[in-house]
């Protein structure tokens, strides 16, 4: 038998077939259930309008028990956005990726929550330990342990 | 965004609040065990020592029992809702009982029992009703499983549609099938250690009760149950300041300390309690166990995990601490570096010249002789001037200014000599256990009659862990008789114990063996009373208030500035 993960991954997949993405969000890769890849766009006026980022989903075999490892892609030349809850190697910090992840989040809702985290951003700046946190930071963002501390953005 | 920092100062600080309030004498199960222990206390407990319990996770469980029970009674709610809402308060009743009265619903709401309100009324979600004492009934499920019977159920997180799936879900009705319930709860005990459970929906903070949790653990992971029971025991414990949780790796016990349960009385006594268990639980006993096996000993009032008795929490801790920091370092500094002679600038040589300039005063002077370059005419490297005096008064300043950092290395060295005693004491037990065999074999001695070989190694051991600690203390306390007085029992103590130590080495001949017993088993008993004169006289010094600091002590008066050390 397949495991949960498999079997909630190629279900997701064949939504995203069938439905398509959310405006903005378009699927670049999901050839297996281990990683997939994101585009993400925000529409309409933004800080970030005509601004293409990557994202990158990990997925571990307890997958939708514990949440997918997401963040931006910084390699071959993408960068990641420049705000508040990014870093500039790409991890994020949002609390629904932590401790406010539930089984019943998709990828796509997990898309489309950064995507409007994106679009209400007021300033374009990095988190104010960037550089500190970037010079240490674990290949993996969920091995960070996050201390959520603003609900605005 | 920080780092995630929590201090035990927080611990402390919530107690101190309550203790002038708190009523031990109805709300508080330990005070049953302390009158027990006065009882059975039988010999004069000594000034060093301090009264401790130890509890078991099924006592520390009838204890929460009990705590339960009271507050169910008191609110009229039922056993769980009663659990739940003493987890969320941290176990603090009095202002449990005081939120519950003042507002119950908007208690029940943050404790994840009930279902909030929507903020307005108009919203449609049809929020099942609740009455002004929503937890007098348990758990009632007012709406059918939302999915229409004609609909097949598919789970929402696996996608599982097979026909006959089982599901259930909290008081919210969020439902799910069983296999994700298991895997989700198993999630959080095992990985998070987590034991108050959100239902799985997101947003949703009904927390599932332990009754849920059992029977979704029951069928497939029966064993992750007693890791939750444990959770709930370990948070309970960690709840109550005269509860601690025994440290040793796999130990499920408790010990219960009342005495130092208040950081003021941490200033006076060192509380080392033990748990009564020995060893690693679960490991097998092989022929060395009975000296490998130790006892769970550790302070109650740090998160030091050794008797570091007769020193203080605080003074212990500033000592750790300030080892962990400089010893290295100053060592390095000691070996590696000297001053400039004329601004004491610790200077590093990494080449071969011994023609320095300081980078700072641009003094020139002789590595070797630490004499001024100019004097060094034409025997510059042989360096033979020993007895020029400007060389001999620099080097005396040089040694003037690295005083104290001789002070601290002369503190630290004998410090971590016996600790690496205390390390190598393994290897001493497992030689002396030979000696012992030997002994049996070469003389007429008996298995019994050999022990006090044993006995010295142990009590050797444990002299060294005193030892050890006296240095910490000596280091910062402030001149005068009374430091001379500890210094002394000090001094007997190392020497009594060196002297056992010499006679344990020595070999086994046949002919000797009588009056090396004998020798021994004096010296044991003379150690162990020198040990006990040094932890008596200290732990009464700080009954007393006699010690003195040269350093500021939280909780202590500032020092004298002229016994001020550095």
């Amino acid at each position: 038998m397949a495991s949960i993960s498999a079997r909630r991954l190629s279900k997701e997949l064949k939504e995203i077939m069938n439905e398509g993405c959310p405006v903005g969000i378009t699927l670049l890769k999901a050839e297996d259930f281990v990683s997939w890849q994101f585009t993400i766009q925000v529409m309409g006026e933004s800080l970030y309008k005509d601004e293409i980022f990557t994202l990158l989903f990990r997925f571990d075999r307890d997958y939708p028990i514990s949440s997918p490892a997401v963040q931006f892609v910084t390699v071959d030349g993408k960068v990641s956005p420049v705000h508040p809850h990014v870093y500039s190697n790409g991890h994020i910090c949002a609390s629904i990726l932590g401790s406010e992840w539930s089984p019943v989040l998709s990828v796509i809702s997990v898309c489309v929550t950064l995507q409007s985290m994106l679009a209400s951003c007021k300033k374009k700046e990095r988190p104010a330990d960037n550089d500190r946190y970037v010079r240490h930071a674990p290949d993996n963002p969920k091995k960070t342990q996050w201390h959520y501390d603003d609900d605005t953005v | 965004m920080s780092d995630v920092e929590y201090s035990d100062d927080d611990y402390y600080d919530d107690e101190d609040m309550y203790d002038g309030t708190q009523d031990d004498a109805d709300d508080d199960g330990m005070d049953m065990d302390n009158e027990d222990f006065q009882i059975d206390a039988g010999p004069k407990r000594k000034p060093y020592e301090t009264e401790h319990e130890s509890l078991s996770q099924a006592e520390v469980e009838r204890l929460m029992r009990r705590e339960i029970e009271q507050t169910r009674n008191i609110l009229g709610t039922d056993e769980s809702v009663a659990g739940l809402l003493l987890r969320h308060m941290s176990w603090n009743k009095e202002r449990l009982i005081e939120q519950y009265m003042d507002n119950p619903s908007k208690l029940t709401d943050a404790a994840g029992i009930t279902i909030p309100e929507p903020p307005s009324p108009a919203s449609a979600a049809p929020v099942r009703s609740r009455s002004s004492r929503p937890s007098s009934k348990p758990l009632p499920h007012k709406r059918p499983s939302p999915s229409k019977k004609d609909e097949p159920f598919v789970c929402p997180i696996c996608f599982d549609d097979a026909p006959g799936l089982e599901t259930s879900g909290l008081d919210c009705n969020h439902q799910y099938c069983i296999g994700c319930w298991t895997a989700y709860l198993s999630s959080k005990i095992r990985d998070e250690g987590e034991h108050f459970i959100r239902c799985m929906a997101e947003g949703c903070s009904i927390v599932a009760p332990d009754c849920f949790v059992h029977a979704s653990l029951l069928r497939d992971e029966p064993e992750t149950w007693p890791r939750f029971k444990e959770l709930l025991a370990r948070h309970y414990v960690s709840c109550n300041p005269s509860l601690k949780f025994c440290p040793h790796p796999g130990c499920t016990n408790t010990v219960s300390c009342p005495g130092a349960s208040s950081k003021s009385s941490l200033l006076s006594i060192v509380p080392t309690v033990s748990c009564g268990a020995r060893g690693i639980p679960g490991q097998e006993k092989g022929p060395d166990s009975i000296t490998v096996a130790r006892e769970h000993k550790f302070c109650f009032g740090c998160p030091i995990d050794s008797d570091h008795r007769p020193v203080i929490c605080n003074v212990a801790k500033m000592w750790m601490k300030k080892c962990a920091d400089d010893s290295e370092t100053a060592n390095w500094i000691k070996s590696n570096t000297k001053e400039c002679p004329k601004c004491n600038s610790t200077i590093e040589k990494n080449g071969g010249c011994n023609h320095m300039t300081c980078k700072k005063c641009k003094n020139e002077f002789c590595w070797v002789c630490m004499g001024p370059w100019s004097d060094h005419g034409t025997s510059w490297y042989s360096c033979n001037r020993y007895e020029e005096k400007a060389g001999i008064e620099a080097r005396d300043a040089q040694s003037r200014s690295r005083a104290s950092l001789e002070r601290y290395l002369h503190y630290y060295n004998r410090w971590a000599n016996h600790e690496q005693s205390a390390k190598l004491s393994l290897e001493l037990y497992k030689k002396t256990e030979k000696k012992m065999e030997e002994m049996q074999i070469t003389s007429s001695l008996t298995w019994i009659e050999v022990q006090f070989m044993k006995k010295a190694v142990e009590e050797a051991d444990k002299c060294r862990e005193t030892l050890k600690w006296t240095y910490a203390m000596a280091y910062y306390l402030c001149r005068g008789n009374h430091k001379e007085l500890f210094e002394d029992n000090q001094r007997d103590l190392e020497h009594a114990v060196e002297e056992l130590s010499e006679l344990l080495e020595q070999p086994i001949e046949s002919d000797t063996i009588p009056t090396l017993r004998q020798k021994v088993t004096d010296k044991t008993v003379y150690v162990s009373k020198r040990n006990e004169i040094v932890l008596d006289d200290t732990a009464n010094g700080f009954l007393e208030g006699r010690w003195k600091w040269n350093v500021h002590v939280d909780g202590f008066d500032d020092p004298d500035p002229a016994d001020l050390a550095f």
